[in-house]
Parts: structure tokens; sequence; C-alpha cells
């Protein structure tokens, strides 16, 4: 007995220890975002203002609620590039729903939303029964889509000036009293319900389950096919809810955006900590890397930095994030 | 008394392979059935069939007399048949009670995860079966040994009345090996059997109750394991007779020292470490797990960064800052994980072998020349009968003993006069092992230095000249050939001079206070 209890302690340390790291990461994501907005409070006087702020979280909402759902895709083990241009279709589903056929705001807000399911439906699809590889699949899904929303709206953007109320889905202020922006409302329902999901439900544990050994998942007698697919759609629910906050807020659907925004979507999740080979990140986490992303946007432009340069800091951004998660990684 | 589980007559082929022809075993109630088979014997297909993976072309499998049908992983569980597969099947990010209860999570409503419930039914589990295990404990943390108990507690708590482990061991040390076998006595009792799958014969001999031997494909007997000898059991198992009583060959004390090793000492394990390795000669390197062997070679080879201490090499001292540096000096390393730092797996048995030495030997103004490079691959897939249809075949579809060999074969080409071989026999069935023993031998004698690091007593005291026993990242003993048993290599490989003094005084070192910090040491370089 004396052998099977002496390994016990360091096992319960293990536990300590690990949980203690996860939200170690977590502190230091949210951290450097403090240490970025002072620093930018001190660099210039426009960008501590309430107003700045809600222009900051309202300059979120499109890419926050597509890096939600990508986190999603990404902890599962995969990846998916076409929530760009398929944020873009989507917007332009928006305008067809709308104001081609003319459906009532209650119907066409949610067809669209769930067009954006179906798109994540075929990546899922395509990933998990024709088994081709995440990026390839997904690569391929961001051409497609690009294109449908060209060809759907003859390249033309699809105007919402007679439906009435979409634009309020962004810039109306439901809160009473305050300017709070409608759209960061919902960039913070979503991200409730999305960290529900993964926290709190079975979906999210396979999420992380298979990220961390698909075959492992599948020999516990867990249909991974299935769930693969359920992720990939879910996720595209978000690339829906997307193409409706940006064309609520445009007023107008663009088909010719989209392109790039994936890798924003990306760089935030991986800012947040999710890790690129799977198992492991969090939604909080994720807000937080678009909220780094936006605020350093937001700044570097107060401080007039053109915005070649705002890239090019990006860029470093995601080095010293990434590294710095791999440094704390080789700690342990 | 019916037998628990009964496989008769079954057949499984696939395109080109006959993987099993009319394989038969009974596995008996509360009794622990090794089966053992040299690596492509069909073990593993076996196991694929009870598990649901693959289906049998013919035959019939029969649980506690009813006719037995597996349609997947999930039924198999259901089914109450268990499988731990040898490579470990965990999610390393999630905790332990979520990788127990994958897929069998308790919920409200539904689809809400009950956590609270989860880790209350994992702890019981865990209590039930005495593991020193914490379920909210992240499997990635755990060691090894105890990531094996996560293993066994998943497999349990199915209800299972067949467990199967596939080399459930072979990642463990004897403490912890011992510690597996006393918790499957514990468990193993009527209405549950287990199937142990093992290369380790002494392993078997202390767990099992009967032994079956797959050989081809197909049965080749069912021995009682106490009745038995090994040699019996390996003589069943590669149709022939093996000899067991080998001695080292060309064991001579008047040897040249090629390399001399003075105070080598790494900042996380080693202390003070000094040898001389003679020309021609078999080093064997002999100690427990975390002992600081593996760190040995990488600090020598420069792979790992070395706190002090010189190296000197045919009376020259050598400064060796990286692999890169070893293998100019003529030191090359043979990880024992072959499949990650060894070989390409995807790429031909020629591009192995002619990689390391790519630039030097075969090619001309960056362009190869691959006629030269196939020429010498030739030469060495012939002197070395490393087995395989052509030069061009991939390195994964060879056994692992042709692996080595063609890892044996890349150093070769580069000249390396210090081969260093960490478990040169490691995953290589009995067979082909003698083979790569043979081969050692006749490297030896052509004048290759030889550093063997091994786990396996049998081997080392089979293989070795001269024996380097370490203990806590110190060498506590070079033993000669002579003096090597495994009563001796063990006293000197269980020394603790830093927890005990009067090991400490036999070693003639002063026990200092920083004594306390190095078994955390030990025990994470054995991890790493």
């Amino acid at each position: 007995m004396t052998l099977l209890e002496a390994p016990a302690r360091e096992s319960t340390g293990g536990g300590l220890a690990s949980a203690a790291r996860n939200r170690l990461q977590q502190l230091l994501a949210f951290a450097s975002l403090i240490v970025i907005c002072g620093f930018f409070s001190v660099a210039s006087r426009y960008f501590f203002t309430y107003g700045n702020f809600t222009a900051i979280l309202f300059s979120t909402v499109v890419i926050g609620t597509l890096a939600i759902g990508t986190t999603f895709v990404i902890i599962s083990g995969g990846i998916d590039l076409s929530i760009g241009t398929g944020m873009a279709l989507c917007a332009v589903m928006s305008g067809v729903f709308l104001v081609d056929l003319g459906l009532p705001l209650a119907l066409g807000v949610p067809a669209a939303i769930l067009f954006g399911g179906l798109i994540g439906l075929v990546n899922g699809i395509n990933v998990s029964v024709f088994k081709i590889p995440p990026f390839i699949a997904t690569l391929a899904m961001m051409l497609v889509a690009g294109g449908l929303a060209l060809v759907l709206s003859d390249s033309a953007p699809i105007y919402f000036t007679d439906v009435e109320g979409y634009v309020e889905l962004s810039t109306g202020s439901l809160l009473p009293g305050v300017e709070f922006p409608n759209a960061v409302l919902v960039l913070l329902g979503a991200a409730l319900v999305a960290g529900v999901l993964l926290t709190k439900t079975v979906l999210g544990r396979y999420t992380y389950s298979m990220g961390s050994n698909e075959e492992a998942t599948a020999l516990s007698g867990i249909n991974v096919r299935k769930w693969k697919i359920a992720i990939y759609a879910f996720a595209g629910l978000f690339i829906g809810l997307a193409g409706v906050m940006i064309s609520a807020r445009l007023g107008s659907a663009q088909p010719a955006t989209g392109m790039g925004y994936e890798l924003q979507a990306i760089a935030a999740v991986v800012i947040g900590g999710t890790s690129l080979s799977g198992g492991k990140g969090s939604i909080v986490g994720t807000l937080i890397g678009a909220l780094i992303i936006s605020v350093l946007n937001n700044g570097l432009q107060i401080m007039s930095i053109p915005q070649e340069w705002q890239n090019v800091i990006l860029g470093c951004v995601i080095l010293v994030a990434v590294y710095a998660d791999m440094l704390r990684k080789k700690e342990t | 008394m019916e037998p628990l589980l009964e496989v008769e007559g079954v057949s499984k082929s696939f395109p080109g392979v006959r993987a099993l022809s009319d394989m038969r075993l009974d596995l008996r109630h509360g009794e622990v059935l090794a089966l053992v088979g040299e690596n492509g014997a069909g073990k593993s297909t076996l196991m694929k069939l009870l598990s649901g993976i693959h289906s049998a072309d013919a035959g019939r499998f029969r649980l506690e007399g009813r006719p037995l049908e597996v349609t997947g992983p999930a039924e198999a569980l259901e089914l109450g048949i268990s499988i731990i597969h040898q490579e470990f099947n965990l999610m390393p990010h999630l905790t332990v009670a979520q990788n127990i209860f994958i897929g069998r999570e308790p919920r409200r409503w539904r689809l809400l995860l009950d956590e609270r419930a989860l880790n209350a039914k994992a702890a019981e589990l865990i209590e039930r079966l005495g593991l020193p295990l914490d379920p909210g404990a992240v499997v990635g943390d755990l060691t090894v040994a105890n990531q094996q108990m996560v293993e066994i507690a998943k497999a349990l708590s199915y209800d299972a009345k067949v467990l199967i482990m596939d080399e459930p061991t072979a990642a463990l040390n004897d403490v912890e090996v011992a510690t597996l076998h006393e918790l499957i006595r514990r468990f193993v009792g009527t209405g549950m059997g287990v199937i142990y799958i093992s290369h380790r014969m002494e392993e078997i001999k202390a767990i099992a109750d009967r032994v079956t031997v797959i050989r081809d494909g197909e049965y080749a007997g069912t021995l009682d394991s106490h009745a038995t000898t090994t040699r019996e059991i390996i003589s069943l198992m590669v149709g022939r007779t093996i000899a067991g009583d080998a001695r080292p060959e060309g064991v001579r004390d008047d040897r040249p020292v090629l390399l001399e090793v003075r105070g080598l000492s790494t900042k996380s394990l080693l202390k003070d470490v000094s040898f001389d390795l003679r020309q021609g000669e078999i080093l064997g390197f002999a100690g427990l797990m975390g002992a600081g062997r593996t760190e040995v070679a990488r600090a020598l080879v420069g792979a790992d960064r070395s706190d002090g201490g010189t190296v000197t090499l045919r009376g020259t001292p050598v400064r060796i800052g990286n692999p890169a540096d070893a293998v100019r000096h003529g030191i090359g390393y043979l990880s024992e994980d072959r499949k990650r730092f060894g070989l390409l797996l995807d790429q031909s048995v020629k591009a192995n072998i002619s990689l390391a030495s790519l630039r030097e030997r075969f090619a001309t103004a960056g362009f190869v020349r691959d006629k030269a490079a196939r020429a010498r691959a030739g030469e060495y897939v012939g002197t070395l009968r490393i087995k395989t249809p052509t030069l061009e075949q991939q390195a994964k579809n060879l056994s692992g003993g042709n692996q080595q060999k063609v890892v044996v074969a890349k150093w070769l080409v580069k000249d390396c006069d210090v081969l260093i071989f960490d478990e040169p026999t490691r995953g290589i069935d009995v067979g082909a092992k003698e083979e790569i023993y043979q081969l050692l031998n006749e490297l030896a004698g052509q004048g290759k230095s030889i550093i063997m690091i091994s786990s396996e007593l049998p081997e080392i005291l089979r293989m070795s000249h001269r024996v380097v026993v370490m203990s806590e990242g110190r060498v506590t003993r070079v033993l000669e050939s002579d003096e090597a048993t495994q009563e001796s290599i063990m006293h000197f490989a269980t020394l603790r001079p830093d927890e005990n003094p009067e090991d400490a005084a036999e070693l003639g070192i002063d026990a200092g206070p920083a004594g306390s910090a190095s078994p955390e040491q030990a025990r994470k370089a054995g991890r790493s």
C-alpha cells in the first residue's frame, strides 16, 4: 500500500499547479490588455474616455464574434479559414432575405445566421466525412463563399435603407439612458452562450477532448464524426451572426469585404491563449485577444500611426503572445 | 467451468497479408492470461477484432458462453470488453475524472455537464481501486505510471469483464511495474479476466497464470506460466531455441582508451559523471529510470547543456556544444525513440541511410548524387542484413529491428567510431533482438566503441564488456564483466547517497544538505 500512497501527493500538486497555470494564462493576457490600455492612456489624452471605450468595444464586435466561433474549431484541433468571406456571404444572404425577398426582421435575421450554420455544416462534412484536412476544406470554402457573395449580389452592395430596425441591431441602444451600442450587447451575449456551451456542456467537453486526442476520443466510444460536424456547424452560426452585425453596422451588405477577417479572428484566438494544436483555450481568452487587437488598432490610430505600421505591430504582438505561451509551457 | 472468453478458428486477412489464421484462445474467470508473440505475429489484429475496429473473416467469439459480435469501440465497451492500448489513449488536457468518464458524463437536463457528480463518481471509483490519483488533476501533468492508472480506472469503470492490456509496462520502471501488478491482482476476480500482452518475460512469469503464444498469426500453444521457463516460451514464440546463456564477446582489459569523460555535470541531474570508453568495447549503462543514463548520452553529444566536465577523445580534449559537433568527432547517438528522433518514417531506406552524410559524401555543388547514395545504401543493406524489398521502401514499413539497422547504417556511413545506443532493442521482438546483439558484437569486433544504455538487465549482462551503474545522476560503480550480476547491478543502481548516509559512506561522498531536492529532479528527468 505504501507504494500506492506515495505518489498521491504529487498528483494532487499537479492538479493544483495546472489549475493555477490556466488561470495565470488568462491573467497574463488580461494584464497585457491593461498594460496596453495604460500605455495609450498616457500617450494620448483622447484614449481614456467613455466615448472611446465604447468605440473600441463596438469595433471589436465583428472580429470578436468570428473569433468566438473559431475558438471551438481551433480547440477541437481544426482551423476555419472560411469565416471571413463566409461572413460576407451571410451579409449578402441577409440582404437577399430582407431586401430582395422582403422577409420580416424576425425571420430574415435568423435565416441569415442559420445560413452561416449551413456554411459550417458543409465544412464539417468535408472535414469529418470526406477527411479533407481542415486547412484545405475551409480554404476551398473561403473561395466558394467569397465567389458566391459576389454572384448573388451581382458584385454590388445591398442597402438595408428600407429595412426598418436593421441598422439599430448594431448601432441602436437598448439600454435606457446610456449610449451603449446594441452590437456590444450582442457580442457579450454570444460570448456568454459560447462560454457556457464550451465549459458546461457535452459539446464543449468533446471539443476539448477531440483536440486533445482525437483517436482516444473515438476509442472511448464517442462518435467523433458527428460531433466534429456539430462543432463546425455551431461555429458557422457565429459566421452568420457576424455577417448580420457587419451589414447592420454598415447599413449595407458589402460582398467584396470579408477576406482578411479570418486571419484577424484567428490572431485574436491565438493571443487569447488557445493552442493551435488543439485541446486548450477559452472564450474569455478569445475576448481578451480580440480586445487587444481592437485597442491596438484604436490606440495607434489615435496616436496617428499609419495603418501599415499597425499591421506590423499586430504581427509582433502575435509572435510575442505565442512565444510567451511556449515559454510558460517549457517551465512546467 | 465455462471460459469467460473464447476465441475459436478466427481468421483475418488484409490485402496481401494473412494476419490471423485459425487463431484460438480461452480466458478463464479470474485469471491473467499473457498473450505473447513477436511483433507482427497478429496480437494487435486480434485486439482490433475484439474491440470492433475490424471484423473477422471467419471464426467465432464467445463471451460467457454467448456468441459475441462486436461492431465498434462503443459496443465493445458496452459488452464489457475494455482495451488499454499501447499508445496512451488519454486526453492530456482533460482532468482525471473527465478522462475516465468521457462519453458518459453525468448530465443535468440532458445537455449540461454535472461536474460535481462527475468528480464524485471518479473519486469513488479511484478510492475503490485504491489508486493514487486526484480526480481534478490534469492528466498531462501526471507521471507515465499514474497515466497508466487512469487508463486502468477508465477501463474498469465500464464494468469490464475482459480487460486487455497491450504492453502496459513499456514505459514503467520496476517499482511502478510492481505497483501495477499489485493492482491487477486486486481487481481480477470471478466474472473478470485480463489478457496481458507483453514482451517482458520476467513480468509475464510474475503476473500471468497462463501464457498463450501466437506465431505468424496462428495459435502456437498455451503454457502454465509457473511451470514453464522463459526459454520454453521464447522458443515457442520464435519457433526455435535461443541460446539463453550467451555472454559478452571479446572481453579484454588491454584495450586503449578512446573516450575519457571526467566530471560531467548538468544543472538538472548529473553529478560528477566520469568514465572511460575503450576502443572496440561495449560499455553498458545500467540504472533505474531517472538515474540519468540518457542524460549522460545527451550531455555527451551536446544535445543538452552540461555545467561542467571534460571530454577527451584519443588523448585530445574536445568541446562538444551541439550534436553536429559530436558527429564531426565521430560520435553518433541512436535515440531510444527511433520513430521520433532516428528516422524519417515517410522517406525511403536509401534516403534515411544517406541523410547524415548527404553533404560530404553524396552531393556535388549542392546536387545530390543519387547513384552514389544508392550504391552505399545497398552495400549496408547487404552487410547489416536489413530486410527490405527495395531501397525505395519507406522506413515506416520496416519492422522495428530493421528500422534500428537503418539507423545504424546511417551512422556507419558517417564513419562514426563511437556509437551510443539508447535502448537498442526497445520495441523489437525477441527474434530480432538476437540479430541486433549480433550486430553490436560485430561492430565492436570491427573496432567501433559502443555505449549501450539499457533498462533490461539480461541485455546488459549479455552484451557489456563493462557496466557503468548509475543512480540519482551519479556513477555509483563501474563493474567488470565478471563482477556484473543482476544482484550487483541492482545493488549499485539502488544506492541513494543523497537520502541515505550509509550509501553515501559506501560511495565516499559527503551527504550534503542539498540532497532533498534530488528525487524530484530524478523524477523530472525520467519523465522528460
